[in-house]
Protein backbone atom coordinates (compact mmCIF):
# COMPACT_ATOMS: atom_id res chain seq x y z
CA UNK A 1 0.00 0.00 0.00
CA UNK A 2 2.71 2.36 1.15
CA UNK A 3 4.99 1.29 -1.77
CA UNK A 4 2.28 1.62 -3.96
CA UNK A 5 1.32 5.02 -3.46
CA UNK A 6 5.37 6.33 -3.41
CA UNK A 7 5.40 5.26 -7.06
CA UNK A 8 2.46 6.83 -8.17
CA UNK A 9 3.45 10.04 -6.31
CA UNK A 10 7.04 9.81 -8.48
CA UNK A 11 5.30 8.77 -11.95
CA UNK A 12 2.46 12.02 -11.47
CA UNK A 13 5.62 14.24 -10.65
CA UNK A 14 7.84 13.04 -13.37
CA UNK A 15 4.88 13.60 -16.08
CA UNK A 16 3.54 16.57 -13.89
CA UNK A 17 6.61 18.57 -13.63
CA UNK A 18 7.34 19.76 -17.25
CA UNK A 19 3.61 20.22 -17.35
CA UNK A 20 3.68 22.19 -14.41
CA UNK A 21 6.46 24.42 -15.25
CA UNK A 22 5.21 25.44 -18.89
CA UNK A 23 1.90 26.41 -16.70
CA UNK A 24 4.03 28.66 -14.48
CA UNK A 25 5.10 30.25 -16.80
CA UNK A 26 2.16 30.97 -18.70
CA UNK A 27 1.04 32.66 -15.20
CA UNK A 28 3.71 34.86 -15.13
CA UNK A 29 2.62 38.21 -16.54
CA UNK A 30 5.99 38.85 -18.58
CA UNK A 31 5.00 35.73 -20.69
CA UNK A 32 1.22 35.81 -21.25
CA UNK A 33 2.12 39.57 -21.91
CA UNK A 34 4.96 38.99 -24.30
CA UNK A 35 2.49 36.17 -25.79
CA UNK A 36 -0.51 38.74 -26.12
CA UNK A 37 1.40 41.35 -27.75
CA UNK A 38 3.55 39.01 -30.12
CA UNK A 39 1.72 39.58 -33.04
CA UNK A 40 1.28 43.15 -33.43
CA UNK A 41 4.84 43.37 -32.20
CA UNK A 42 6.32 41.08 -35.15
CA UNK A 43 4.02 43.10 -37.84
CA UNK A 44 4.62 46.53 -36.70
CA UNK A 45 8.59 45.64 -36.39
CA UNK A 46 8.32 43.69 -39.75
CA UNK A 47 6.42 46.50 -41.99
CA UNK A 48 6.78 49.60 -39.67
CA UNK A 49 10.38 49.80 -38.15
CA UNK A 50 12.12 48.15 -40.57
CA UNK A 51 11.19 49.99 -43.24
CA UNK A 52 11.30 53.00 -41.56
CA UNK A 53 15.02 52.33 -41.05
CA UNK A 54 15.76 50.68 -44.33
CA UNK A 55 14.19 54.48 -45.59
CA UNK A 56 16.62 56.46 -44.11
CA UNK A 57 19.39 53.89 -46.05
CA UNK A 58 18.05 54.19 -49.10
CA UNK A 59 18.01 57.84 -48.73
CA UNK A 60 21.71 57.73 -48.27
CA UNK A 61 22.20 55.60 -51.54
CA UNK A 62 21.56 55.71 -55.22
CA UNK A 63 19.46 53.36 -55.78
CA UNK A 64 17.28 53.16 -58.66
CA UNK A 65 14.30 51.02 -59.84
CA UNK A 66 16.07 47.73 -60.33
CA UNK A 67 19.74 48.10 -59.42
CA UNK A 68 20.71 48.48 -55.66
CA UNK A 69 22.82 51.28 -54.65
CA UNK A 70 25.51 52.04 -52.83
CA UNK A 71 26.11 54.25 -50.55
CA UNK A 72 26.97 57.86 -51.09
CA UNK A 73 26.52 59.80 -48.31
CA UNK A 74 24.87 62.77 -48.14
CA UNK A 75 24.92 63.49 -51.59
CA UNK A 76 20.72 62.99 -52.03
CA UNK A 77 20.44 65.94 -49.36
CA UNK A 78 23.36 68.17 -51.01
CA UNK A 79 21.74 67.80 -54.60
CA UNK A 80 18.14 68.73 -52.83
CA UNK A 81 19.26 71.51 -51.06
CA UNK A 82 20.34 73.10 -54.78
CA UNK A 83 17.33 71.98 -56.44
CA UNK A 84 14.93 75.23 -56.76
CA UNK A 85 12.06 72.91 -57.66
CA UNK A 86 12.60 70.83 -53.99
CA UNK A 87 13.43 74.40 -52.51
CA UNK A 88 9.93 75.38 -54.11
CA UNK A 89 8.04 72.11 -52.78
CA UNK A 90 9.85 72.90 -49.19
CA UNK A 91 7.81 76.55 -49.28
CA UNK A 92 4.17 74.98 -50.84
CA UNK A 93 4.77 71.88 -48.04
CA UNK A 94 4.76 74.45 -44.85
CA UNK A 95 2.27 76.96 -46.66
CA UNK A 96 -0.17 73.72 -47.80
CA UNK A 97 0.00 72.82 -44.03
CA UNK A 98 0.13 76.38 -42.04
CA UNK A 99 -3.01 77.80 -44.30
CA UNK A 100 -4.91 74.63 -44.63
CA UNK A 101 -4.70 73.84 -40.56
CA UNK A 102 -5.33 77.17 -39.82
CA UNK A 103 -8.52 77.44 -41.91
CA UNK A 104 -9.49 73.90 -40.37
CA UNK A 105 -9.36 74.46 -36.68
CA UNK A 106 -10.83 78.22 -37.23
CA UNK A 107 -13.99 76.68 -39.28
CA UNK A 108 -14.33 73.66 -37.34
CA UNK A 109 -14.52 74.84 -34.14
CA UNK A 110 -16.95 77.38 -35.16
CA UNK A 111 -19.37 74.46 -36.61
CA UNK A 112 -18.61 72.64 -33.36
CA UNK A 113 -19.42 75.92 -31.34
CA UNK A 114 -22.70 75.81 -33.36
CA UNK A 115 -23.96 72.62 -33.23
CA UNK A 116 -22.69 72.49 -29.39
CA UNK A 117 -26.80 72.65 -28.40
CA UNK A 118 -29.54 70.71 -28.61
CA UNK A 119 -31.76 70.37 -31.24
CA UNK A 120 -34.22 68.02 -33.45
CA UNK A 121 -32.01 65.67 -35.18
CA UNK A 122 -28.89 66.62 -33.87
CA UNK A 123 -27.48 63.15 -34.20
CA UNK A 124 -28.28 63.68 -38.43
CA UNK A 125 -26.70 66.60 -38.09
CA UNK A 126 -23.55 65.08 -36.57
CA UNK A 127 -23.36 62.44 -39.33
CA UNK A 128 -24.17 64.54 -41.85
CA UNK A 129 -21.06 66.92 -41.05
CA UNK A 130 -18.93 63.50 -40.73
CA UNK A 131 -19.68 62.66 -44.45
CA UNK A 132 -16.61 64.40 -45.98
CA UNK A 133 -14.30 62.60 -43.69
CA UNK A 134 -16.07 59.49 -43.98
CA UNK A 135 -15.93 59.32 -48.28
CA UNK A 136 -12.67 57.75 -49.51
CA UNK A 137 -10.76 61.28 -50.45
CA UNK A 138 -9.49 59.92 -53.62
CA UNK A 139 -13.07 59.45 -54.72
CA UNK A 140 -14.18 62.79 -53.06
CA UNK A 141 -11.19 64.78 -55.05
CA UNK A 142 -12.27 63.52 -58.07
CA UNK A 143 -15.46 65.35 -57.46
CA UNK A 144 -13.10 68.95 -56.94
CA UNK A 145 -11.13 67.99 -59.97
CA UNK A 146 -14.64 68.04 -62.04
CA UNK A 147 -15.85 71.67 -59.80
CA UNK A 148 -12.79 72.70 -60.83
CA UNK A 149 -13.04 72.12 -64.15
CA UNK A 150 -11.24 74.91 -66.60
CA UNK A 151 -14.50 74.68 -68.77
CA UNK A 152 -17.49 73.53 -67.28
CA UNK A 153 -16.53 74.40 -63.25
CA UNK A 154 -20.12 74.93 -62.04
CA UNK A 155 -18.69 78.06 -60.02
CA UNK A 156 -17.37 79.79 -62.78
CA UNK A 157 -20.73 79.47 -64.67
CA UNK A 158 -22.88 81.04 -61.75
CA UNK A 159 -20.09 83.86 -61.68
CA UNK A 160 -20.33 83.78 -65.36
CA UNK A 161 -24.43 84.26 -65.47
CA UNK A 162 -23.94 86.83 -62.61
CA UNK A 163 -21.83 89.43 -65.09
CA UNK A 164 -19.10 89.10 -62.55
CA UNK A 165 -16.42 87.58 -65.03
CA UNK A 166 -16.33 86.83 -68.78
CA UNK A 167 -14.37 83.39 -69.30
CA UNK A 168 -14.10 80.43 -66.86
CA UNK A 169 -11.95 81.10 -64.20
CA UNK A 170 -8.47 78.47 -64.71
CA UNK A 171 -8.75 76.93 -61.13
CA UNK A 172 -5.70 74.22 -61.40
CA UNK A 173 -3.96 75.81 -64.05
CA UNK A 174 -3.14 79.09 -62.34
CA UNK A 175 -0.14 78.62 -60.00
CA UNK A 176 -2.20 80.42 -57.55
CA UNK A 177 -5.62 79.48 -58.07
CA UNK A 178 -4.08 75.86 -57.76
CA UNK A 179 -3.01 76.31 -54.55
CA UNK A 180 -5.81 77.88 -53.02
CA UNK A 181 -7.87 74.93 -54.56
CA UNK A 182 -5.65 72.32 -53.50
CA UNK A 183 -6.25 74.25 -49.74
CA UNK A 184 -9.91 74.14 -50.33
CA UNK A 185 -10.44 70.75 -51.03
CA UNK A 186 -8.22 69.81 -47.92
CA UNK A 187 -10.09 72.23 -45.71
CA UNK A 188 -13.42 70.40 -46.92
CA UNK A 189 -12.17 67.02 -45.98
CA UNK A 190 -10.88 68.11 -42.60
CA UNK A 191 -13.65 70.21 -41.05
CA UNK A 192 -15.52 67.40 -39.42
CA UNK A 193 -12.48 65.83 -37.61
CA UNK A 194 -12.04 69.23 -36.04
CA UNK A 195 -15.42 69.81 -35.22
CA UNK A 196 -16.57 65.86 -33.97
CA UNK A 197 -13.31 65.76 -31.93
CA UNK A 198 -13.98 69.37 -30.30
CA UNK A 199 -17.95 68.61 -29.70
CA UNK A 200 -16.89 65.54 -27.59
CA UNK A 201 -14.98 68.32 -25.57
CA UNK A 202 -17.56 71.10 -25.21
CA UNK A 203 -19.83 69.09 -24.18
CA UNK A 204 -17.80 68.61 -20.69
CA UNK A 205 -17.81 72.18 -20.16
CA UNK A 206 -20.13 72.77 -17.28
CA UNK A 207 -23.15 75.20 -18.14
CA UNK A 208 -23.30 76.45 -15.17
CA UNK A 209 -19.61 78.25 -15.63
CA UNK A 210 -21.58 80.32 -18.23
CA UNK A 211 -24.41 81.24 -16.00
CA UNK A 212 -21.97 82.70 -13.72
CA UNK A 213 -20.14 84.42 -16.03
CA UNK A 214 -23.32 85.84 -17.74
CA UNK A 215 -24.47 87.16 -13.97
CA UNK A 216 -20.81 89.05 -14.16
CA UNK A 217 -22.20 90.36 -17.37
CA UNK A 218 -19.46 88.65 -19.24
CA UNK A 219 -19.44 88.75 -23.08
CA UNK A 220 -19.41 86.30 -25.57
CA UNK A 221 -15.56 86.75 -26.39
CA UNK A 222 -14.51 86.58 -22.78
CA UNK A 223 -16.64 83.55 -22.07
CA UNK A 224 -14.78 81.97 -25.07
CA UNK A 225 -11.42 82.99 -23.79
CA UNK A 226 -11.89 82.76 -20.24
CA UNK A 227 -14.27 79.32 -20.19
CA UNK A 228 -14.39 77.62 -23.49
CA UNK A 229 -10.40 77.56 -24.28
CA UNK A 230 -8.78 76.97 -21.13
CA UNK A 231 -10.96 73.55 -20.88
CA UNK A 232 -10.77 72.67 -24.53
CA UNK A 233 -7.33 73.42 -25.11
CA UNK A 234 -5.77 69.45 -24.43
CA UNK A 235 -7.78 68.44 -26.98
CA UNK A 236 -7.52 71.37 -29.63
CA UNK A 237 -3.98 70.45 -29.04
CA UNK A 238 -3.96 67.11 -29.72
CA UNK A 239 -6.46 67.39 -32.66
CA UNK A 240 -3.99 69.93 -34.30
CA UNK A 241 -1.12 67.95 -33.89
CA UNK A 242 -2.65 65.13 -35.64
CA UNK A 243 -4.39 67.60 -38.52
CA UNK A 244 -0.34 69.30 -38.89
CA UNK A 245 1.17 65.47 -39.46
CA UNK A 246 -1.98 64.41 -41.94
CA UNK A 247 -1.58 67.27 -43.70
CA UNK A 248 2.53 68.17 -44.09
CA UNK A 249 2.20 64.33 -44.85
CA UNK A 250 -0.60 64.60 -47.37
CA UNK A 251 -0.50 62.98 -50.75
CA UNK A 252 -3.40 61.58 -52.70
CA UNK A 253 -5.48 65.42 -52.61
CA UNK A 254 -2.80 67.22 -54.51
CA UNK A 255 -1.57 64.10 -56.61
CA UNK A 256 -5.31 63.56 -58.30
CA UNK A 257 -6.16 67.23 -58.88
CA UNK A 258 -3.06 68.80 -59.72
CA UNK A 259 -0.19 66.04 -59.56
CA UNK A 260 2.03 68.96 -58.08
CA UNK A 261 1.61 71.39 -60.83
CA UNK A 262 1.12 73.77 -62.73
CA UNK A 263 4.84 74.44 -63.05
CA UNK A 264 5.83 72.23 -59.15
CA UNK A 265 3.25 75.21 -57.76
CA UNK A 266 1.39 72.75 -55.66
CA UNK A 267 4.13 69.72 -55.59
CA UNK A 268 4.61 69.05 -51.35
CA UNK A 269 6.72 66.46 -50.43
CA UNK A 270 4.95 63.56 -50.35
CA UNK A 271 3.86 64.17 -54.11
CA UNK A 272 7.24 65.35 -55.21
CA UNK A 273 8.69 61.94 -52.62
CA UNK A 274 6.09 59.87 -55.31
CA UNK A 275 7.29 61.80 -58.66
CA UNK A 276 10.96 61.22 -58.26
CA UNK A 277 10.75 57.66 -56.81
CA UNK A 278 8.02 55.76 -58.55
CA UNK A 279 7.36 57.17 -62.23
CA UNK A 280 10.71 58.79 -62.47
CA UNK A 281 12.57 55.28 -60.52
CA UNK A 282 15.24 57.62 -58.33
CA UNK A 283 14.53 55.29 -54.91
CA UNK A 284 17.14 57.00 -53.13
CA UNK A 285 16.39 60.34 -54.11
CA UNK A 286 12.53 59.41 -53.46
CA UNK A 287 13.61 58.29 -49.75
CA UNK A 288 15.73 61.24 -48.80
CA UNK A 289 12.65 63.97 -49.58
CA UNK A 290 10.05 61.72 -47.72
CA UNK A 291 12.69 62.03 -44.75
CA UNK A 292 12.42 65.88 -44.88
CA UNK A 293 8.43 64.73 -43.43
CA UNK A 294 10.39 63.40 -40.69
CA UNK A 295 11.80 66.75 -38.64
CA UNK A 296 8.26 68.34 -38.03
CA UNK A 297 6.85 64.37 -37.12
CA UNK A 298 8.95 64.41 -34.79
CA UNK A 299 8.18 67.90 -33.45
CA UNK A 300 4.56 67.17 -32.99
CA UNK A 301 5.52 63.43 -31.90
CA UNK A 302 7.44 64.97 -29.05
CA UNK A 303 5.19 67.64 -28.30
CA UNK A 304 2.49 65.26 -27.91
CA UNK A 305 4.77 62.94 -25.74
CA UNK A 306 5.20 66.32 -23.04
CA UNK A 307 1.24 66.39 -23.14
CA UNK A 308 1.00 62.75 -22.53
CA UNK A 309 3.36 62.67 -19.40
CA UNK A 310 1.90 65.62 -18.20
CA UNK A 311 -1.16 63.83 -18.41
CA UNK A 312 -0.36 61.14 -16.50
CA UNK B 1 -40.08 85.85 -28.75
CA UNK B 2 -39.25 87.31 -32.54
CA UNK B 3 -36.30 88.92 -30.66
CA UNK B 4 -35.22 85.40 -29.63
CA UNK B 5 -35.73 84.00 -33.17
CA UNK B 6 -33.44 86.05 -34.98
CA UNK B 7 -31.18 85.47 -32.56
CA UNK B 8 -31.66 81.83 -33.06
CA UNK B 9 -31.57 82.35 -36.57
CA UNK B 10 -28.16 84.51 -37.25
CA UNK B 11 -26.28 82.19 -34.74
CA UNK B 12 -27.70 78.98 -35.21
CA UNK B 13 -29.70 78.37 -38.49
CA UNK B 14 -27.99 80.62 -41.30
CA UNK B 15 -24.49 79.54 -40.31
CA UNK B 16 -25.68 75.58 -40.01
CA UNK B 17 -27.12 75.98 -43.07
CA UNK B 18 -24.11 77.79 -44.58
CA UNK B 19 -22.22 74.68 -42.89
CA UNK B 20 -24.03 72.29 -44.50
CA UNK B 21 -24.72 73.63 -47.86
CA UNK B 22 -20.23 73.47 -48.30
CA UNK B 23 -19.67 69.94 -46.88
CA UNK B 24 -22.88 68.83 -48.92
CA UNK B 25 -22.35 70.62 -51.95
CA UNK B 26 -20.08 68.61 -53.90
CA UNK B 27 -21.84 65.34 -52.96
CA UNK B 28 -24.88 67.12 -54.82
CA UNK B 29 -22.78 68.02 -57.69
CA UNK B 30 -21.62 64.11 -58.01
CA UNK B 31 -25.36 62.76 -58.42
CA UNK B 32 -26.22 65.46 -60.76
CA UNK B 33 -23.54 64.60 -63.11
CA UNK B 34 -23.70 60.47 -62.29
CA UNK B 35 -27.45 60.77 -63.99
CA UNK B 36 -26.88 63.18 -66.39
CA UNK B 37 -26.29 62.54 -70.16
CA UNK B 38 -22.56 63.54 -71.94
CA UNK B 39 -25.03 66.41 -74.05
CA UNK B 40 -26.38 67.68 -71.18
CA UNK B 41 -23.43 68.06 -68.82
CA UNK B 42 -21.25 69.72 -72.07
CA UNK B 43 -23.79 72.48 -72.81
CA UNK B 44 -23.12 75.61 -71.23
CA UNK B 45 -26.32 77.08 -71.85
CA UNK B 46 -27.94 74.79 -69.56
CA UNK B 47 -28.37 75.02 -66.07
CA UNK B 48 -25.44 72.81 -64.55
CA UNK B 49 -27.53 72.50 -61.17
CA UNK B 50 -30.30 71.11 -62.36
CA UNK B 51 -31.03 67.29 -64.56
CA UNK B 52 -33.24 67.95 -67.24
CA UNK B 53 -33.79 64.52 -68.81
CA UNK B 54 -32.23 61.60 -66.47
CA UNK B 55 -29.88 59.00 -67.92
CA UNK B 56 -28.33 55.62 -66.90
CA UNK B 57 -25.21 56.14 -69.68
CA UNK B 58 -22.95 57.12 -67.25
CA UNK B 59 -23.68 54.14 -64.99
CA UNK B 60 -23.98 51.76 -67.58
CA UNK B 61 -20.79 52.73 -69.43
CA UNK B 62 -19.40 52.41 -65.77
CA UNK B 63 -20.32 48.96 -65.24
CA UNK B 64 -20.03 46.90 -68.45
CA UNK B 65 -17.16 48.96 -70.07
CA UNK B 66 -14.60 49.23 -67.57
CA UNK B 67 -13.61 46.64 -64.82
CA UNK B 68 -15.18 48.80 -61.74
CA UNK B 69 -17.33 45.48 -60.12
CA UNK B 70 -13.73 43.90 -60.22
CA UNK B 71 -11.93 47.20 -58.68
CA UNK B 72 -14.61 47.48 -55.94
CA UNK B 73 -14.49 43.14 -55.19
CA UNK B 74 -10.98 43.85 -54.74
CA UNK B 75 -11.45 47.11 -52.52
CA UNK B 76 -13.91 45.09 -50.21
CA UNK B 77 -11.80 41.95 -50.23
CA UNK B 78 -8.29 44.05 -49.08
CA UNK B 79 -10.28 45.86 -46.91
CA UNK B 80 -11.88 43.08 -44.77
CA UNK B 81 -8.85 40.45 -45.05
CA UNK B 82 -6.40 43.57 -43.80
CA UNK B 83 -9.24 44.77 -40.89
CA UNK B 84 -9.64 41.14 -40.10
CA UNK B 85 -5.61 40.68 -39.15
CA UNK B 86 -5.49 44.30 -37.63
CA UNK B 87 -8.89 43.47 -35.42
CA UNK B 88 -7.23 39.97 -33.99
CA UNK B 89 -3.65 41.03 -33.32
CA UNK B 90 -4.71 44.49 -31.95
CA UNK B 91 -7.46 42.24 -29.57
CA UNK B 92 -4.84 40.59 -28.24
CA UNK B 93 -1.95 43.42 -27.97
CA UNK B 94 -4.10 45.89 -26.01
CA UNK B 95 -5.39 43.64 -23.82
CA UNK B 96 -1.78 42.31 -22.99
CA UNK B 97 -0.66 46.20 -22.71
CA UNK B 98 -3.66 47.58 -20.93
CA UNK B 99 -4.19 44.58 -18.99
CA UNK B 100 -1.88 41.95 -18.59
CA UNK B 101 0.85 45.05 -17.20
CA UNK B 102 4.12 43.19 -17.54
CA UNK B 103 7.32 44.61 -18.00
CA UNK B 104 7.83 47.10 -20.57
CA UNK B 105 3.49 47.25 -21.57
CA UNK B 106 4.20 50.93 -20.83
CA UNK B 107 6.99 51.58 -23.24
CA UNK B 108 5.06 49.11 -25.94
CA UNK B 109 1.40 51.21 -25.12
CA UNK B 110 3.77 54.38 -26.17
CA UNK B 111 5.48 52.73 -28.75
CA UNK B 112 2.34 51.85 -30.12
CA UNK B 113 0.91 55.20 -30.69
CA UNK B 114 3.99 56.55 -31.94
CA UNK B 115 3.52 54.28 -35.08
CA UNK B 116 0.09 55.67 -35.38
CA UNK B 117 1.96 59.04 -35.93
CA UNK B 118 4.18 57.86 -38.94
CA UNK B 119 2.51 58.43 -42.51
CA UNK B 120 2.66 56.26 -45.43
CA UNK B 121 4.28 59.22 -46.97
CA UNK B 122 7.85 57.99 -45.48
CA UNK B 123 7.27 54.35 -45.23
CA UNK B 124 6.46 53.52 -49.18
CA UNK B 125 9.39 53.67 -51.04
CA UNK B 126 10.90 51.26 -48.49
CA UNK B 127 7.77 49.06 -48.49
CA UNK B 128 7.92 49.32 -52.12
CA UNK B 129 11.36 48.00 -52.59
CA UNK B 130 10.49 44.85 -50.26
CA UNK B 131 7.10 44.32 -51.83
CA UNK B 132 9.33 44.17 -54.89
CA UNK B 133 11.97 41.53 -53.05
CA UNK B 134 9.20 38.93 -51.40
CA UNK B 135 7.85 38.79 -55.03
CA UNK B 136 4.35 40.32 -53.91
CA UNK B 137 4.24 42.75 -56.37
CA UNK B 138 1.34 43.77 -57.89
CA UNK B 139 -0.89 41.57 -56.08
CA UNK B 140 -3.82 41.83 -53.34
CA UNK B 141 -2.13 40.22 -50.69
CA UNK B 142 1.00 43.10 -50.23
CA UNK B 143 -2.17 45.50 -49.96
CA UNK B 144 -3.40 43.12 -47.23
CA UNK B 145 -0.02 42.50 -45.82
CA UNK B 146 0.59 46.08 -45.60
CA UNK B 147 -2.71 47.95 -44.55
CA UNK B 148 -2.76 46.70 -40.96
CA UNK B 149 0.56 48.51 -40.62
CA UNK B 150 -1.41 51.73 -40.09
CA UNK B 151 -4.39 50.12 -38.77
CA UNK B 152 -2.86 48.36 -35.63
CA UNK B 153 -1.97 51.15 -33.86
CA UNK B 154 -5.20 52.72 -33.89
CA UNK B 155 -7.41 49.43 -33.39
CA UNK B 156 -4.68 49.18 -30.25
CA UNK B 157 -4.92 52.65 -29.13
CA UNK B 158 -9.05 52.99 -28.92
CA UNK B 159 -9.24 48.92 -27.83
CA UNK B 160 -6.80 50.06 -25.03
CA UNK B 161 -9.17 52.88 -23.76
CA UNK B 162 -12.35 50.31 -24.42
CA UNK B 163 -10.11 47.72 -22.00
CA UNK B 164 -9.55 50.95 -19.44
CA UNK B 165 -12.96 51.03 -18.59
CA UNK B 166 -14.24 47.46 -18.08
CA UNK B 167 -13.97 46.54 -14.36
CA UNK B 168 -11.25 44.49 -13.05
CA UNK B 169 -12.89 43.18 -10.60
CA UNK B 170 -14.56 40.66 -13.06
CA UNK B 171 -11.59 39.68 -14.35
CA UNK B 172 -10.37 39.02 -10.99
CA UNK B 173 -13.29 36.92 -9.72
CA UNK B 174 -13.41 34.55 -12.87
CA UNK B 175 -9.34 33.98 -12.70
CA UNK B 176 -9.97 33.28 -8.87
CA UNK B 177 -12.51 30.53 -10.06
CA UNK B 178 -9.52 29.23 -11.63
CA UNK B 179 -10.35 30.74 -15.04
CA UNK B 180 -6.96 31.22 -17.25
CA UNK B 181 -6.33 34.25 -19.39
CA UNK B 182 -7.36 33.20 -22.50
CA UNK B 183 -10.79 31.79 -21.03
CA UNK B 184 -11.22 34.96 -19.39
CA UNK B 185 -10.49 37.10 -22.22
CA UNK B 186 -12.39 35.42 -24.82
CA UNK B 187 -15.41 34.78 -22.07
CA UNK B 188 -15.24 37.93 -20.23
CA UNK B 189 -13.03 40.75 -22.23
CA UNK B 190 -14.17 40.05 -25.77
CA UNK B 191 -18.45 40.21 -24.88
CA UNK B 192 -17.75 43.07 -23.10
CA UNK B 193 -16.15 45.16 -25.61
CA UNK B 194 -17.95 44.57 -28.45
CA UNK B 195 -19.07 47.99 -29.25
CA UNK B 196 -15.19 49.05 -28.72
CA UNK B 197 -14.61 45.81 -30.97
CA UNK B 198 -16.78 47.35 -33.69
CA UNK B 199 -15.98 50.80 -33.96
CA UNK B 200 -12.29 49.65 -34.11
CA UNK B 201 -13.72 47.12 -37.18
CA UNK B 202 -15.61 50.14 -39.14
CA UNK B 203 -12.40 52.10 -38.40
CA UNK B 204 -10.06 49.89 -39.79
CA UNK B 205 -12.47 48.77 -43.03
CA UNK B 206 -12.85 52.39 -43.47
CA UNK B 207 -9.26 53.34 -43.94
CA UNK B 208 -8.41 50.26 -45.83
CA UNK B 209 -10.90 51.33 -48.67
CA UNK B 210 -9.95 54.73 -48.42
CA UNK B 211 -6.18 54.49 -48.93
CA UNK B 212 -4.57 55.43 -51.76
CA UNK B 213 -0.74 55.40 -51.97
CA UNK B 214 -0.01 52.19 -51.28
CA UNK B 215 -2.43 50.95 -53.79
CA UNK B 216 -0.87 53.46 -56.34
CA UNK B 217 2.28 51.76 -55.56
CA UNK B 218 1.82 48.40 -55.59
CA UNK B 219 -0.53 47.39 -58.39
CA UNK B 220 -0.15 47.77 -61.45
CA UNK B 221 -2.33 45.54 -63.65
CA UNK B 222 -6.04 46.94 -64.09
CA UNK B 223 -7.62 44.11 -62.43
CA UNK B 224 -5.94 44.09 -59.62
CA UNK B 225 -7.28 47.77 -58.66
CA UNK B 226 -8.72 49.36 -55.99
CA UNK B 227 -11.78 51.66 -56.73
CA UNK B 228 -9.85 54.85 -56.03
CA UNK B 229 -6.81 53.75 -58.65
CA UNK B 230 -8.45 52.34 -60.97
CA UNK B 231 -10.88 55.31 -61.11
CA UNK B 232 -8.43 58.02 -62.20
CA UNK B 233 -5.63 55.89 -64.19
CA UNK B 234 -7.84 54.33 -66.38
CA UNK B 235 -10.75 56.67 -66.99
CA UNK B 236 -8.53 59.28 -67.53
CA UNK B 237 -7.09 58.94 -70.12
CA UNK B 238 -4.27 61.92 -71.19
CA UNK B 239 -6.34 65.14 -71.70
CA UNK B 240 -9.79 62.77 -71.83
CA UNK B 241 -11.37 62.88 -69.05
CA UNK B 242 -14.75 60.88 -68.44
CA UNK B 243 -16.61 62.99 -66.23
CA UNK B 244 -19.79 61.45 -66.44
CA UNK B 245 -18.72 57.77 -65.77
CA UNK B 246 -15.98 59.29 -63.20
CA UNK B 247 -18.63 60.47 -60.90
CA UNK B 248 -20.40 57.65 -61.30
CA UNK B 249 -17.31 55.85 -59.91
CA UNK B 250 -17.32 58.16 -57.34
CA UNK B 251 -20.48 57.43 -56.17
CA UNK B 252 -20.88 54.03 -56.40
CA UNK B 253 -17.58 53.27 -54.45
CA UNK B 254 -18.37 55.75 -51.57
CA UNK B 255 -22.16 53.81 -50.96
CA UNK B 256 -20.32 50.85 -49.33
CA UNK B 257 -18.44 52.97 -46.82
CA UNK B 258 -21.30 55.22 -46.52
CA UNK B 259 -23.81 52.13 -45.69
CA UNK B 260 -21.21 50.71 -43.09
CA UNK B 261 -20.96 54.33 -41.88
CA UNK B 262 -24.36 54.77 -41.27
CA UNK B 263 -25.64 51.57 -39.70
CA UNK B 264 -23.12 52.61 -37.12
CA UNK B 265 -22.53 56.47 -36.86
CA UNK B 266 -22.82 56.36 -32.82
CA UNK B 267 -19.85 53.66 -32.67
CA UNK B 268 -17.80 55.79 -35.02
CA UNK B 269 -17.77 58.98 -33.24
CA UNK B 270 -17.59 57.03 -30.50
CA UNK B 271 -14.42 55.47 -31.40
CA UNK B 272 -13.28 59.17 -32.67
CA UNK B 273 -13.73 61.06 -29.82
CA UNK B 274 -12.35 57.90 -27.61
CA UNK B 275 -9.22 57.95 -29.29
CA UNK B 276 -8.91 61.34 -28.85
CA UNK B 277 -9.47 62.08 -25.22
CA UNK B 278 -6.76 59.06 -24.70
Amino acid sequence: MNHETTVTDEQTGLIGRSWQRTSLALQQRGVIGVLFTMPVGVILLLLLAYPFVLGIWLSFTDTIVGRTGKFIGLENYLYLIFDDVFLLTTFNTLLYTAVAVLLKLIFGFALAIVLNRDFKGKGLVRAIVLLPWIVPTALSTIVFWWLFDSQFSCFSWVLMKMGLISTPIDFLGNPNNARASVIAVNVWRGIPFFTIGLMAGLQTINQSLYEAADIDGAGPWVKFKSITLPVIMPLLAVITTFSIIWTFADFHLIWIMTRGGPANATHIYGTLSYQRAIPGGHLGEGAAISIFIFPILLVCVLLTARYLRRED
Amino acid sequence: MPQGFLQKLVKFYIPLALFLLFLLFPFYWMLVTTFKSDVELYNLSLNPFYIYTWSLTNVEHLIFDTPFLKWLYNTLLVSIISAFISLATSLLAAYGIQRIRFRGSNFMGIAIFFCYLVPPTILFIPLATMVFKLKIWDSLMSLSLIYPTFLIPFCTWLLMGYFKSIPKELEECAMMDGASRLWVFFKVIVPLSLPGILSAGIFAFTLSWNEYLYALTFISSSAKKTVSIGLVTELVRGDVYHWGPLMAGALLGSIPVALVYSFFVEYYVAGMTGALKE
